[in-house]
């Protein structure tokens, strides 16, 4: 048995003054179960998270108490395809054959603070100056392109095609496309990053629903099947965010190991996937997980972006709806963003950002603190 | 000539090794499979032993990576004013490669591979003064 996806919503990503998380929340889930056809009370059970906008639960209250199992899901940026595994292990086990998948957000504007003590780390951690995901994602890629031959000018390249793919995308928060010499020369804030070339945290939710693919066409002519979900941890030895140290013995991070499972549980290579949506809280991030998904090899990154390999209309079109770094990242609903564009790909329904060629095969990618990554893959 | 450690104050001292001179950072090592952590904790993150023996860090190494932090953090950072962006990097020791303040801010004068020391910068002000963290500093900088 497979598990398809037969309605998605979304609530417009950016600022919406005056809206709650939880109202986005509500507004992408009666938009995603329109979409599939379907009323609250024909669902069957529901996984959602928020990371500061509420508890996904308390939705109920808004779409109805029909007594259905509504289960909270706190993952950090894998809150949304945490959640998404979850339903779909509901499915297989054939406990359900219909549900929601939903996740939003609400942040203050500006960099995200954490406290120490909540990752185990001694407050000089923070009263230093260390505490910043900025730091991590600038040294990570500074070594990169140390070690790969990556370029200053691909780094902007990256965030101009983001600002590019996010003003043909209505959804969209920064609709404004900016030149690649106006990227590098903006407020530099992470040497070798500057303000363009990272994403803000925001507000915006997205649902789906979910169902067994053999009764997909019950709901929809065009149901997308996921072929794959997975989630991995870290291991010892790997690069990431908030380490006081690091061990002189590396290991690949947690996105290799998701990105691997998931192209082996769907039987799909990576040179099948038609286009893909990937982490991007940075322009440095997308480049690193190009390679870390599989999807390139080290290094190749520099000529494949500079051929245009990652547009629309290349070889391998990545962050199609411009990504984190167009449309913000409300924890909560970043990870589900990334499928509901490839749904929308998928369908051949994107309009003017439409991938041409009539993708078949599309894959996401998420990766956060303190370690993790989540990988689907999905095929029409 | 007055003598400077005199009234230094450290931001943590369980980060130090008590009575070295010159000052030493203290990390721990694994009894079973010889990982080195910095700082100093119980449990061996990589093989799960409790059996970490406390481990003076060399004091040089070389640096692996870097940044240079160019807007004032949000709390619980407590800087000094006005704001001075500063470098942060990541130095290799040989057993363990640690995360730390740099001297240096600017990002032409860093590479990586480059040769660092260990030394002190002052993090922030409280009523009675300067407090003081690690950092390290190109070898050969004038302290």
């Amino acid at each position: 048995m497979k598990v398809a996806i037969v309605g998605i919503g979304l609530h417009p990503f950016g600022r919406t003054p005056g809206v709650s998380g939880r109202a986005q929340g509500a507004h992408a889930a009666r938009a995603a179960l329109a979409d599939a056809g379907v009323e609250w009370s024909d669902v069957q059970f529901a996984f959602g998270g928020s990371h500061s906008a509420g508890d996904a639960d308390s939705l109920v209250s808004d779409l109805g108490l029909t007594g259905a199992p509504f289960i909270n899901v706190a993952n950090g940026c894998g809150t949304g395809g945490s959640a998404l595994i979850a339903a779909r292990s509901a499915i297989l086990s054939g406990e359900h054959d219909l549900g929601l998948v939903v996740g939003f957000d609400k942040h203050p504007p500006g960099a995200f603070n954490t406290d120490p003590a909540a990752l185990g780390l001694g407050d000089w951690y923070g009263t230093t100056g260390l505490m910043l995901t900025t730091q991590f994602f600038a040294m990570k890629i500074q070594r990169y392109m140390h070690l790969h031959g990556i370029t200053d000018d691909t780094l902007a390249a990256v965030a101009a095609k983001a600002f590019r793919n996010g003003a043909l995308n209505p959804d969209a928060w920064r609709r404004e496309p900016h030149s690649a010499q106006t990227i590098a020369a903006s407020k530099m804030i992470s040497h070798p990053l500057t303000q363009y070339m990272f994403c803000s945290p925001g507000e915006g939710a997205v649902a789906l629903v979910v169902t067994r693919a053999d009764h997909a066409h019950r709901y929809t002519e065009t149901p997308i099947v996921i072929e794959a979900a997975e989630f991995r941890s870290r291991r010892f030895g790997s690069f990431e965010v908030f380490s006081p140290w690091l061990s002189p013995e590396t290991a690949a991070g947690p996105t290799v190991e998701a990105a691997r499972a998931a192209f082996d549980a769907a039987g799909v290579a990576p040179t099948d996937i038609d286009l893909a949506q990937i982490q991007d809280t940075e322009s440095g991030a997308e480049i690193m997980h190009m390679a870390e998904t599989g999807l390139c090899k080290d290094g190749e990154q520099e000529g494949l972006i500079r051929a245009g390999a990652t547009e629309i209309g290349g070889m391998l079109p990545i962050n199609t709806d411009g990504g984190c770094l167009a449309n913000g990242e409300p924890i909560g609903a970043s990870g589900l963003r990334q499928v509901y564009e490839n749904v929308l790909q998928l369908r051949g329904d994107a309009g003017p950002r439409q991938v041409p060629g009539r993708p078949r095969a599309a894959f996401t990618h998420v990766y956060g603190a303190p370690g993790i990554s989540a990988c689907t893959v999905l095929t029409r | 000539m007055p003598d400077p450690t005199a009234t230094l104050r450290l931001v943590d001292e369980s980060l130090f090794v008590a009575g070295y001179e010159p000052l030493t950072l203290r990390g721990a090592e694994c009894g079973r499979c010889g990982t080195t952590t910095f700082p100093s904790q119980d449990g061996c993150p990589r093989c799960g032993a409790q059996e970490m023996t406390d481990a003076a860090l060399p004091r040089t190494g070389v640096l692996w990576s870097f940044t240079v932090q160019g807007f004032e953090p949000k709390p619980p950072y407590r800087g000094r004013e006005p704001f001075t962006p500063y470098g942060v990097g990541y130095v290799d020791l040989g057993p363990v490669i640690v995360e730390a303040r740099l001297t240096e801010n600017d990002p032409a004068r860093l590479h990586v591979g480059d040769t660092m020391e260990l030394t002190l910068v002052p993090a922030f002000d409280d009523a009675d003064g300067p407090v003081s963290t690690f950092a390290f500093a190109p070898a050969g900088d004038p302290a």
